[in-house]
């Protein structure tokens, strides 16, 4: 059996796995791929390269591609409770695509949300974030975008719910929820702190899931309060709150490798996050990153008081039974991976002690990670990860109940009890 | 001998428990890596409570990399799977094909259907002959002489339950498995098949006793590779 220490695995990785997957694969590929021609990519502009770079950061392509649809070609389905909005096809193509768009026209789309016509446009789109995008990122994004291979591909129209389908709602929307406008430095921060606040709030759009909605499906605040994501059943984090997903007390070193890689030591990326990290953030720059993580920290920075969780002053002994129900099933089911003492193994298997996602008010993302499982996104600085299984095939939902209401309890953990019901309510949502 | 190691192992690890300590290593295996997914993939299919596991453990490299990436991208529908690969860059799938299908575990002994002569006829001509006629070339044409399927992307059909293959045929046959979003060569052969041919050839199939190794690529017809080459070419490529 091959045994590795941690600390050079990352190293390890890079230099012989992917090496010895590209030789293994190499007689498949050369089969599969002589079909395919091999041109070499056309000498490309510093802006449009620039442009290529910032796609990434926006994470246009992640919303403007289909499941295993052409890149960028649109016809992705968004459910929201709303209604199915349909992403458009942002490919050069001259019918069904941007390709008679001007700089201006896509300025107007993404700096004011309304598109070449003057119809305006379903926040769906966050250009309530891409607003903040300067001019000169903006035209860099076109650029790159008109050098894409034009792609003809109409896609479906939205399928909106009465009455939000009303245009004069949409105008009234607008004149209540958004502030148009590019980005303005706070020249009592540092430059990192502005150039992390100007991607945190614009293009990096965190606050498109990390805020609570109301009615209108308009941000409450801009302050990353977090909250449950429209038409997702995920909680994302508030990012500015100590008792959930603020980082104020963590090395700067540590949120860049969250953000780039998708895991530390004290976390992990899932669902919706894992997908952002590998579409999106393991692209950052380094001073990116880094600017990224000086302002995500610096917003509970200050912050002090109560550990989350939920303070029992004495536990009762039904309570301690019912949560021993729940360390039986840890034992057989889970201590194999996160250890007996609940601290995982750094990296690979998250830590279950002290980890603000396990005892975040809402158990609705650690409910899914019993039931559904899931793996790490695979990153250049974690490329071939370990998963957790699912087990909503294996367990009842008053024994996930039980299992999951136990882990937010042991080790020191402190939360609110998890009944059956909250597990059923946790379920589908999918995309 | 064996006996021993395994009281070893249970020595070592009980102590390990004992101390309430987690091991600081876990081994760097592909293994230990997708024990997301053996929790359901076993040596031998299995009925699970909510569907029908497959054992996927040493099916070619590249039929099984498609699959992943038919789950991943939506192409087959089966949402527990979907939800593990979605993050997956294609380098690891391929990475995990390669290890499944390199899985040497024993197979099943066959199952012991009764069957009629002349249900054993239609099995066997529809499996070695065919019926060039209604366009249905021999399963072994694709699938090999001895029917262990032809590397990377063509699977076998030895050692593989009555109830699975039923499944498969009968999904395509009423539309139901979309593999590839495309009809390919597979679906447009299962919907020509009768009931009672799909009936025969899968206890005929399920009958059989597993032996012998996966073709090499050259033993396709030029035509069969045309046929197939959506599956088997384009589809079956990295990126
Ligand atoms: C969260 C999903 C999402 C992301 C991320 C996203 N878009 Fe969109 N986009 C949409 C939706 C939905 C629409 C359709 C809005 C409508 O029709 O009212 C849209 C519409 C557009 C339009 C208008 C097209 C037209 O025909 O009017 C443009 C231009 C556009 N997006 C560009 C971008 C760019 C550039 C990025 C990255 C910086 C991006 N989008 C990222 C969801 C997204
Ligand atoms: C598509 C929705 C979405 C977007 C966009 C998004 N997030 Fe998240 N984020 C989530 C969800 C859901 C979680 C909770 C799951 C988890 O813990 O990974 C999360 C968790 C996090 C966490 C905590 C991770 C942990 O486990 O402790 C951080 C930090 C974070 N997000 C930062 C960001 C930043 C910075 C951005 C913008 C660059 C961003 N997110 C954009 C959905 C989103
Ligand atoms: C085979 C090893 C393995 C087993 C067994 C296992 N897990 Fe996990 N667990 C992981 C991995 C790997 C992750 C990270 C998954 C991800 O990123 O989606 C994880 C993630 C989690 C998370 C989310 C942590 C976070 O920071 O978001 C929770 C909660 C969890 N596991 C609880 C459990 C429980 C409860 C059981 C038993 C019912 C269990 N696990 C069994 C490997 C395992
Ligand atoms: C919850 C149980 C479950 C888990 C966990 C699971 N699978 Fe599956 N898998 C299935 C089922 C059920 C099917 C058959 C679906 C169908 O018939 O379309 C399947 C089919 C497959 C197939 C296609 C087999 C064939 O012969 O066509 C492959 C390949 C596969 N799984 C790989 C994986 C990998 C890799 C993982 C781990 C990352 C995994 N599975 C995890 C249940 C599971
Ligand atoms: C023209 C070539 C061709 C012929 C002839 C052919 N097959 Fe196939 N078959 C394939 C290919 C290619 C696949 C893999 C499909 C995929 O990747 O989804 C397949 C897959 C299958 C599967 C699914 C196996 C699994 O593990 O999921 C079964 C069952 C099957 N074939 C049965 C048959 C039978 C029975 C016959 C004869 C009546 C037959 N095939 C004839 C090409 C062929």
């Amino acid at each position: 059996m091959r045994h590795s220490v941690i600390t050079t695995r990352v190293i390890w990785w890079k230099n012989t796995i992917l090496l010895q997957v590209c030789v293994r694969s190499l007689a498949f590929l050369v089969l599969t791929m002589s079909a395919q021609v091999m041109a070499g990519e056309p000498e490309r502009s510093d802006e449009v390269d620039y442009g290529a770079y910032l796609t990434r950061i926006g994470n246009c392509m992640g919303c403007h591609t289909a499941k295993g649809g052409q890149p960028f070609a649109g016809g992705r389905r968004l459910s929201t409770s709303f209604g199915v909005f349909v992403t458009s096809n942002l490919t050069p193509d001259k019918e069904t695509g941007i390709g008679r768009w001007t700089q201006q026209d896509f300025w107007q789309a993404l700096h004011q949300g309304k598109s070449r016509d003057g119809r305006l446009l379903y926040p769906a789109f966050p250009y309530t974030e891409y607003t903040k995008v300067t001019r000169q990122d903006a035209d860099a994004i076109f650029a790159y975008l008109q050098s894409l291979p034009p792609v003809s591909q109409s896609n479906p129209p939205h399928d909106i719910f009465f009455p939000y389908n009303s245009k004069s709602l949409l105008a009234v929307w607008r004149t209540l929820y958004f502030k148009e406008g590019v980005y303005e430095s706070d020249q009592s921060k540092s430059e990192a702190w502005n150039r992390g606040a100007y991607l945190v709030q614009g293009l990096g759009h965190c606050t498109a899931c990390h805020t609570t909605r109301n009615m209108l499906g308009a941000s409450q605040d801009e302050a990353l309060m977090g909250g449950q994501i429209m038409g997702m059943n995920w909680y994302a984090p508030s990012l500015s709150s100590h008792l959930e997903a603020g980082s104020g007390d963590w090395e700067i070193d540590e949120i860049v490798a969250l953000l780039t890689t998708g895991v530390t030591k004290r976390a992990v990326t899932s669902g919706p996050m894992a997908t952002v990290v590998r579409q999106s953030l393991q692209y950052l720059s380094q001073e990116d990153a880094l600017a990224m993580a000086v302002y995500l920290k610096s917003l509970t920075e200050n912050e002090t008081g109560r550990l989350p969780g939920v303070k029992f002053s004495v536990m009762s002994g039904s309570l301690r039974k019912h949560l021993d129900l729940g360390g039986q099933l840890y034992q057989e089911y889970c201590q194999a991976c996160h250890g007996t003492d609940g601290k995982g193994v750094p990296g690979i298997y998250p830590a279950l002690a002290g980890n603000r996602s396990v005892i975040m008010d809402s158990p609705l993302n650690v409910i899914r990670s019993v039931l559904n499982g899931g793996y790490p996104p695979t990153t250049a600085g974690n490329p071939r990860p370990y998963g957790m299984p699912p087990f909503q095939q294996i367990l009842r939902n008053e024994e996930v109940a039980l299992v999951v209401s136990y882990i937010r309890n042991a080790w020191g953990n402190r939360a609110s009890l998890v009944r059956a019901l909250d597990v059923d309510r946790s379920k589908g949502g999918d995309d | 001998m064996m006996r021993f190691i395994l009281l070893l192992f249970f020595c070592i690890t009980g102590v390990a428990n004992v101390n309430g300590s987690t091991p600081a290593e876990v081994p760097d295996t592909m293994d230990d890596r997708v024990k997301a997914c053996t929790i359901c993939h076993s040596a031998e299919d299995k009925v699970g409570r909510d569907a029908y596991y497959p054992r996927i453990a040493g099916k070619p490299q590249g039929y099984l990399f498609n699959q992943m990436r038919n789950f991943r991208d939506g192409r087959r529908y089966y949402p527990p799977m979907a939800i593990l690969l979605e993050n997956m860059s294609d380098e690891y799938l391929l990475e995990i094909a390669q290890y499944f299908s390199s899985l040497q575990l024993p197979y099943p002994d066959p199952e012991q259907i009764q069957m009629q002569p002349e249900e054993i006829k239609l099995a066997e001509h529809l499996i070695y002959s065919g019926y060039p006629e209604r366009d249905i070339p021999a399963c072994s044409a694709c699938h090999g002489d001895v029917l262990m399927g032809v590397e990377p992307a063509i699977p076998g059909l030895i050692g593989l339950p009555r109830a699975y293959i039923t499944a498969q045929l009968g999904g395509w046959r009423n539309g139901g498995i979309m593999r590839g979003g495309k009809p390919d060569c597979m679906s447009e052969i299962a919907k020509q098949l009768t009931e009672s041919e799909v009936n025969a050839v899968a206890k005929w199939l399920a009958n059989q006793s597993v032996s012998g190794k996966p073709s090499s690529f050259d033993v396709l017809s030029s035509e069969l590779v045309d046929r197939c080459s959506q599956t088997i070419l384009e589809n079956g490529g990295a990126e």
